[in-house]
């Protein structure tokens, strides 16, 4: 069985990089890994998902009702692609929320911080600070990498395994701002004793 | 080598490399557009790499060069093929010397396209062997040796990854990549490459002659295999192959296939073997129409039959539904969840401060009454905008432009990129003129193919691989066509536009207005600063004019507009607020975002 995941954002937010991460990191443990993402015209500040399954052996598709986790760098965005978790499943998010730009030229409803985390409750949610952190790693860019440390603790991989997939995978001049950035998420989302 | 974490167009690049390709040509198109944009990032020696004006000239190209007996890549996506069918259909009559590989990205569900069509009907229609692979290991291994294949049988082969291969990702093992030396040479052969009446009457038996050595061959390569597990089968084809494999129920049979055309013999003694069969695949029904031939009497369920949508792409879950439908498991998978409804949809959207968006506010001021047909681009997002009324292929614009215009009158005017215009919309434009059309062409040149991910054109003076060229003159151009009047403008000059439209609006025949101004996104990679943009919370009287012009950097909190970091500093929304609220902000601007963390 392969563990399934979501990762879910707007389109220039790093979703792609944080899966290259993740599928880099299942590489450095000798694992199968089957990856689906958004690309061309819908990355233009749309919604962009990015599927993962570690272990994944078949298609790269995870069905609605299924998914192990949910990474989500935006907190409406969570709420979008809640029916993806199966019960039980886990969602762990950044407390930012992009407003839709519909909202001004429609007039639409938007929900509030509050309303976005009251729909995530079945699911345990853990909702991180992430630009506050990646502010204090050193770079408001890293909150991609706060959010893997704040996922590592739901993820079947290891933190070294982890960490030498970031290295591998941001631009050199990163990696100290990066292993922090992953430190401070890590920390964030430690269970509590 | 050690597996790496690829996406599957990084693979299938990777892979002609192996393969020995020495020529590439193409037209940027979602989802194929990575393929040339990874070679020509590695610029492999002794390779010619470029992006052709389309998808026409990107496939004669190639097909020269294999004619010169070099092997040859051509990339497109499946409504490219579209552009490039003349040649196509043709070019298996006159065969290849060097392999050829015509590479036609399909996209189930038009998750980037204007069509769902299947490329392997083209295969089919031009008598051309067709490869479908399943997984990324497979389109690597397939798209490898499918030059040799192409040589074998002297024909092109026509490679279709989908979707959900070219934009997926998985460990892959990569190749060696051989030092090719070949020798290109045109050898003259009239009677193979003049195909007046004569020749090509002979050279269509040769094609007709060759379909079954090329069924024997394909069915001895091991490509399209079976395993017989129960009185039921799924036969499946390309990425739903998985699907089913990761769904198929035991004591249920499976049939793959990966190449076409299928063995006939083959696939009629796999469903002999059962009593019922359910074909499972993306796009047409190709594979369910080949299966009921050669089934007999067994019964055959598939899209024909309402068992497989027959639309959109598949998934575990539709394959599963389908499987229950056909009565192959015994209860109905449950429901999925829902979508939690009434959440802002967020579509995307043009960037803060791209040009497109004050074009069209303009030409919406202007031509109040207008008809507005437009093209393909990050442009067609102007839909939001309420200036595309149209768009159908690349090119059509102009067309569906002109033919408007002679038919009904009035104010039409036109959208097209700087290279849609160069790429279908040239013809267009001197048919507009010859026949007298009376319309309004505006050109929106941001100087690159900005959608499919930036790649260069002749308007932005580099080649594919990095080659400094002269920048193709659009003015000349429409002057050469015989339009009379033509004239550059600066989109961030707002008043200045809308006086410019103005002025066109009172004048008759076919009109050409070029808004001229580079890409958000390339000005921002080449570190291109302008200050951002700040409203005056006292001056700002909470209108919302500014948020009607849609830019994605301006929100609105409590009863004031504000500017959001996204502020590319264009400037135009400053001259629409009534108030005079909206200025240069008094902070410097924050450096470029670098590749750090970030996207
Ligand atoms: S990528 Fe360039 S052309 Fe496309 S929306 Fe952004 S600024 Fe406009
Ligand atoms: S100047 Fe105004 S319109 Fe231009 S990018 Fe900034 S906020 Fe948007």
């Amino acid at each position: 069985m392969s563990f399934d995941l979501l990762i879910v954002g707007v389109g220039g937010q790093g979703t792609i990089l944080a899966s290259n991460i993740l599928g880099r990191a299942t590489l450095e443990e000798g694992r199968s890994v089957r990856g689906a993402e958004t690309h061309g015209m819908a990355q233009r500040g749309g919604s962009v998902e990015c599927h993962l399954r570690i272990d994944g052996r078949y298609g790269p598709l995870v069905d609605p009702g299924t998914a192990d986790l949910l990474i989500a760098f935006d907190l409406l965005e969570a709420v979008r692609y809640l029916h993806f978790l199966r019960p039980g499943g886990r969602v762990v998010t950044s407390t930012g929320i992009i407003t839709p730009t519909t909202v001004f030229s429609q007039g639409l409803p938007m929900p509030t911080s509050d309303e976005c985390l009251a729909r995530l409750a079945p699911f345990r949610p853990l909702a991180i600070d992430t630009a506050a952190l990646a502010r204090e790693a050193g770079s408001e860019l890293a909150q991609n990498v706060v959010l893997i440390g704040a996922s590592s603790h739901h993820l079947p991989l290891r933190e070294s395994s982890l960490l030498a997939a970031i290295e591998r995978s941001v631009p050199p001049k990163t990696v100290e701002v990066n292993r922090r950035a992953f430190a401070l998420g890590r920390a964030a989302g430690a269970p509590s004793p | 080598m050690a597996r790496q974490y690829l996406l599957g167009n990084e693979a299938i690049a990777h892979a002609a490399l192996e393969g020995g390709v020495g020529f590439v040509a193409g037209y940027p198109g979602t989802p194929s557009s990575e393929v040339i944009d990874l070679l020509r990032a590695r610029r492999p020696e002794g390779v010619h790499v470029e992006w052709s004006t389309n998808e026409k000239v990107a496939f004669e190209n190639a097909l020269a060069a294999a004619w010169c007996g070099v092997r040859a890549l051509f990339t497109t996506k499946h409504v490219g093929l579209n552009v490039a069918a003349d040649p196509l259909m043709t070019s298996a009559y006159t065969g290849v010397t060097g392999g050829f590989v015509v590479l036609s990205a399909d996209d189930p569900f038009a998750h980037s396209s204007q069509n769902e069509q299947d490329s392997r009907l083209y295969a089919a229609m031009a008598g051309l062997p067709c490869l479908d692979p399943g997984t990324i290991e497979e389109a690597h291994a397939m798209l490898r040796d499918a030059f040799a294949l192409s040589e074998e049988f002297g024909l092109p082969v026509l490679f279709r990854p989908t979707t959900r291969i070219c934009h997926s990702k998985a460990d892959v093992e990569l190749g060696p990549v051989p030092s090719v030396h070949r020798e290109p040479a045109f050898v003259r052969d009239p009677r193979q490459y003049v195909v007046v009446p004569a020749h090509t009457r002979v050279l269509h038996r040769r094609l007709n002659e060759k379909q079954a050595v090329v069924r024997a061959r394909l069915a001895g390569l091991g490509l399209n295999t079976g395993e017989i597990r129960g009185c039921r089968a799924v036969v499946a084809g390309g990425v739903a192959a998985e699907y089913v494999r990761e769904v198929l129920p035991d004591g249920v049979s499976l049939f793959v296939v990966r190449a076409y055309p299928v063995d006939p013999g083959q696939l009629q003694s796999f469903c002999l073997e059962h009593e019922e069969v359910l074909v499972v695949e993306e796009g047409a029904p190709v594979l369910e129409d080949e299966v009921k031939r050669a089934a007999g009497s067994v019964p055959v369920y598939g899209k024909r039959t309402g068992h497989v949508p027959g639309e959109g792409e598949l998934s575990p879950a539709l394959v599963r539904a389908a499987l229950a439908s056909a009565g192959f498991v015994e209860k109905a998978p449950p429901a999925p969840p829902a979508p939690v409804e009434g959440l802002p949809p967020r579509p995307p959207i043009l960037c803060a401060g791209c040009m497109h968006r004050a074009v069209f506010y303009a030409m919406k001021r202007v031509f109040r009454e207008g008809i507005f047909p437009s093209d393909i681009g990050c442009y067609t997002l102007g839909l939001q905008l309420g200036t595309v009324d149209t768009t159908i292929c690349m090119g059509a614009s102009i067309t569906i432009g002109s033919g408007i215009a002679q038919t009904v009158g009035g104010d039409v005017v036109a959208t097209i990129g700087d290279s849609t215009f160069l790429h279908t919309g040239l013809p267009g434009l001197v048919n507009a003129v010859y026949n007298g059309a009376n319309m309004v062409l505006v050109i929106l040149d941001n100087r690159v193919t900005a959608m499919t991910g930036h790649q260069p054109n002749p308007t932005t003076g580099v080649t594919a691989t990095g080659e400094e060229r002269p920048k193709v003159s659009l003015e000349a151009l429409c002057r050469a066509c015989g339009v009379e009047w033509v004239e550059t403008v600066d989109p961030y000059d707002l008043p200045g536009l809308i006086a410019t439209l103005r002025e066109v609006r009172a004048k008759k025949g076919v009109r050409v207005v070029i808004a001229k101004k580079p890409c958000v996104i390339v000005e921002r990679r080449a570190r291109v600063k302008r200050p951002r943009l700040e409203v005056d919370p006292s001056a700002c009287s909470g209108c919302r004019t500014c948020l009607r012009f849609g830019c994605p950097a301006i929100a609105f909190e409590g009863k004031k507009a504000s500017i959001t970091d996204l502020c590319s500093g264009c400037g135009v929304c400053a001259s629409l607020c009534p108030e005079g609220a909206i200025g240069k902000e008094s902070r410097p601007p924050a450096p470029a975002a670098p590749s750090g963390g970030g996207a």
